[in-house]
Parts: structure tokens; sequence; C-alpha cells
């Protein structure tokens, strides 16, 4: 496996409160450069608002983390920069072509002239765009949609990629086709970090922590965490945990 | 019959949503619309709760048609949409309270009925309904369609979002609702649950593949799959596409199910081929289809 002996995100006591209620309750953990790392929970856990914070859209309330080597606090701005970020709510823009997205998002991402027409040409020719290349991006199926928004996220070749819920509702031949291209993109480095509520997905993942209450209550391999909780998969291990 | 649908066609421009669709749900059933986003069955949900005409064919709910019995079906059935509708600005008690009236009811009449599904949310009862938690909106929209006492529900993916622990207890819920004699179609992109309905369609790019019950449907499947496990799973699933006599890999949790087109496979043979390629702690086990295996057969 690709997984290197560098931490890419390092967190410890990581909390935001809202008020009284704290949705994200000190949490620790470190993901390594190349991993991919399964961040679960249940709606409402706050995995989302633990996410923000890593992105650089939330300030946390207390605590530390560093992401890319840059500092939650102080550097969100340079996070930005090193990282890739895709949702199912927020992915690509319906009203453009699947060529205009790839260049508009290119431009955001700071990539020149010539690199984004390149970056173009590779990303359309490795997933057979060819056809509808100038085609608006709304009128294509989820699946694909979820595939280029992840090639989109991928474009100024961050250091980490965030991806949130990105296999909701997609067709179980296309999900598992996305879940080749995170592979691939481990295996060249990318470390990735990734919320699903399909517990299948849970077992791609190098390791996964599952959010109880503001709180991360497990962090293993898919392997141990089944041990640990004597369970025969993931979905066994998150009804066990999440359910009290 | 609760609910008939009669060789349903409706397209978009040029897309065809819905191609020839034609089933039926018994009095009582809880029958399971199984497929992707994108194959049609929100445009279903649309034509069957009058708020869409079909370009050919036709249906009925309850006995009633959905062109010429409309306000019947109107009043005789529950509509969950798939995106969250009710009332941002409005509270869990007044959302309630609205739809009630305006099926001329009240709360209090139908209370029955929604008591262990209200339980849940109503330490929240003074919250608007936008502040809800993705899991809250989903039991609040239920109430809400349940709160006239339908005879068919219709739950356009109550699920999709939802995690693990919120789908099960949302499951144990519609289990309820049908032993009180109300018919249920729900739609929902997750394999697993289809294995809790009574039947279901199982439904891609505007076609039906195959309606039966779940069980039915698994025992159909043609070929015996394979549960392949091995050091390296990215590795594995390349190694198992390049071998000859290969019909289909898919990850599927832990494993990777492989099936096989050549009558003569041999697991020894897999065996040494991915052990020869540098993969180690090999497992190669028979293992059941699923439902999902049985939908991307047929998807294929």
């Amino acid at each position: 496996m690709s997984v290197r002996d560098e931490n890419i995100i390092e967190v410890e006591g990581l909390t935001k409160a809202f008020g009284d209620f704290k949705a994200v309750n000190e949490i620790s953990f470190v993901v390594k450069r190349g991993e991919i790392f399964g961040f679960l929970g249940a709606n409402g856990a706050g995995k989302t608002t633990a996410m923000k914070m890593l992105i650089g859209i939330s300030t946390p309330t207390s605590g530390k983390a560093k992401v890319a080597g840059f500092d939650v606090f102080t550097s969100a701005e340079d996070i930005k920069k090193n990282i890739g970020y895709m949702s199912q709510k927020f992915a690509l823009y319906d009203d453009l072509t699947v060529r205009e997205n790839i260049t508009f998002f290119g431009g955001i991402y700071g990539l020149k002239r010539q690199q984004i027409k390149n970056k173009s040409n590779q990303l359309i020719e490795e997933l057979g765009l060819e056809d509808v290349k100038n085609q608006l991006v709304g009128s294509l199926p989820l699946g694909w949609k979820q595939k280029i928004s992840f090639s989109v996220a991928m474009l100024h070749e961050p250091k980490i990629v965030f991806l949130d819920e990105p296999t909701g509702g997609v067709d179980p031949i296309t999900r598992r086709q996305f879940w080749e291209m995170i592979y691939k993109a481990a295996d060249e480095g990318t470390t990735i970090f990734v919320t699903t509520h399909y517990m299948d997905e849970a077992e791609y993942c190098n390791r996964v922590s599952i959010m109880v209450n503001g709180k991360i209550e497990a962090l293993d391999t898919p392997q141990k965490l089944k041990e640990q909780f004597k369970a025969d998969n993931m979905n066994d291990v998150f009804l066990k945990l999440a359910r009290g | 019959m609760s609910i008939s649908v009669r060789n349903i066609s409706k397209s978009f421009k040029k897309v065809q949503a819905l191609d020839q669709i034609s089933f039926e749900v018994a009095q009582g059933e809880l029958f399971g619309l199984i497929g992707p986003d994108g194959a049609g069955k929100t445009t279903l949900f649309r034509i069957l709760t009058t708020l869409l005409v079909a370009d050919e064919g036709s249906a009925s709910v309850f006995g009633f048609d959905v062109i010429d019995g409309m306000n019947d079906i109107r009043n005789s059935v529950g509509y969950m949409p798939g995106k969250f509708s009710l009332y941002q600005d409005l509270t869990v008690e007044e959302n309630l309270t609205f739809f009630a009236t305006i099926f001329d009811t009240t709360v209090a009449e139908n209370y029955h009925l929604i008591e262990d599904i209200y339980v849940q949310i109503e330490p929240f009862k003074n919250r608007r309904a936008g502040a809800l938690s993705g899991g809250m909106k989903q039991k609040l929209a239920l109430c809400c369609a349940l709160i006239h006492q339908p005879k068919v529900l219709f739950l356009d993916e109550p699920t999709t979002g939802v995690d693990p622990v919120s789908r099960k207890e949302f499951w144990e819920m519609l289990k309820r609702l049908q032993q009180k004699g109300i018919t249920i179609l729900v739609s929902t992109p997750y394999m697993d649950e289809a294995a809790l309905c009574d039947r279901i369609a199982l439904i891609q790019d505007g076609k039906i593949l195959d309606i039966n019950s779940p069980e039915e449907i698994v025992a159909k499947h043609q070929h015996v799959i394979y549960d392949v496990k091995a050091s390296n799973p990215h590795q594995l699933i390349s190694l198992l596409k390049a071998y000859p006599t290969a019909h289909s890999v898919y990850p599927f949790g832990e494993y990777v199910h492989y099936t096989d087109q050549s009558g003569e496979f041999k697991q020894e043979d897999l065996h040494a081929y991915l052990a020869h390629n540098g993969l180690k702690e090999i497992v190669i086990q028979p293992t059941p289809a699923t439902i999902e295996d049985a939908f991307m057969e047929l998807a294929n």
C-alpha cells in the first residue's frame, strides 16, 4: 500500500461549540499521507461541522488542527489551496458544459491556461467524456456528474481531497467505478478523507473513525473494528456503536 | 388492487424518464421501487399522486383513475417527496396541525397513527422545521404524510442520505404502519433495503428490470459468486478483471465479488494466478447472491 509514515492531518482536542452545544467535542486523530480515511457517524453526530473546520471554512472554538502542514486557525487560506473538496450538494454548475466546468474550476484553482487545456483533455479522455464534453452538466446522469466532480476536485493536484457523501444515490455499478478512482488517487499518493452512509464502502478505507454525539468513539482499521465489536461487518459495528 | 400501473410512459424533451412501465401493488403490501438516481422513480411517484400527467398508459390508485379521480386520490393518499417539502419557517407542531387542517381533520383524531414516530420529535415541537436534523425532518415529514389517515403511502427515497441507524429505525416504522393496513410504495437507492419489502421492482433508465419478491430475484441469479480477498484490494480488482474467464468483478465491502464465464472454473486456478502475481493472504469462497448482485447483473 502507498500509505506513508507522514502525518498529513493532525487533530488534537478539536472542538466547535454553538452556545452550550458542543457539535464537535474534543476530537483527536491523525491521517497519514496516501491513506483512505473513512469519517463515519450518524446524521447530526458532528461530521460536517468537523469537516468544515478541517477545510478552513469554519474556525474551531478550541483545540488544534493542522491540515497539509497548515494551521486551521491561522492559515485557512493556505489550506484551501492545498486541498480538494467535493460534496453531493455542491458539485458542478448544471448550466455550464462539462468543458466549461473544468475550465472554470481550473481558473478558480489558479491553473494557467495551458495547464487547464492539458488537464481538460486528459480528464475528458480518462473518463470517456468525448461525446458529452459540450453538453450541459445538468443533462448528465448523477453518477457521471459525481465522477467529473471528483476529477475537478483533483485538478490542482491537491495533497488531500475531502469527499462528503460522494456516492449517495449513485447506481451500484457507478458507485464501484467511483471507488476505483479513489483507489487510484490514493495509490498515487493523494490522501482521501471520505464520509459515506454505505457501510460496504467503509470496508474500502484503510482506517475508519466513527463519531457519536460530537466525539470519536472508535478509530481503527475495518478489520480491527470488527474484532473489537465482535461484528461480522461494518454495518453491525456502526449499529452497535451509534445506537449506544 | 391498491395501485395499478399499465404501460405508463413519460418523456421530458429528449429524456425518456419512464418507458412502458406496468405493475400492480396489492392492498396492504409493502412494495419497493429499487433503483439509482435518475431511474424514473420520482416521475412515477408524481404520476401516481396526480402531480404529473403521463404521455401514455393509465394508472389507478385504490380504484381511482389518476386523471378522472384526481381529487379522490389526493384525499386518500399520503405522499412524502424525496426533497424536504414542509414549511421550514413553521415549527414541528405547526406543520403537523397545518397538514391535518388542510385534510379537514385534527392531530388528535389520528394521533394513534403517528404516536410512536411523533414522540421521538415531540421534545422539539417548538423548533422550526428548517432547524431540524436530517433524521428528525424525515420523521416529521412521515407524520405529516400520515395525519389524514391515508390508505396508501407514497414514500420517495425516504432514507437517502440517512445514516444506517436511522434507516433501520425508519424501516421498523414502515413495518408497523403496514400492520395497520396501509399500503406502502417506497423507493430507495439502497439495495439492502430491498430485502425488507414484500415485493420489489428493480428499475433503471425508466425500465423495469424485474419484478418479484426479493427472495425470488436473488434465487434467479445465474452465476456462482465468489468472495475474493487479498492483501492489496486495489491490485486484486485489476488482476481479477484481467483474468481471462472473468465475467464480473465488483468490490463488495471486505470482499470482491467475482463471477466466471467458464463452466470449468476452478478456485485453485484463480488462487494460483493471484499468488503468481504477488498477492498474499488470498481467500476465495462461494457466497450467496444479494439483491445488489442481481441488480448489477440485470443492469449490465
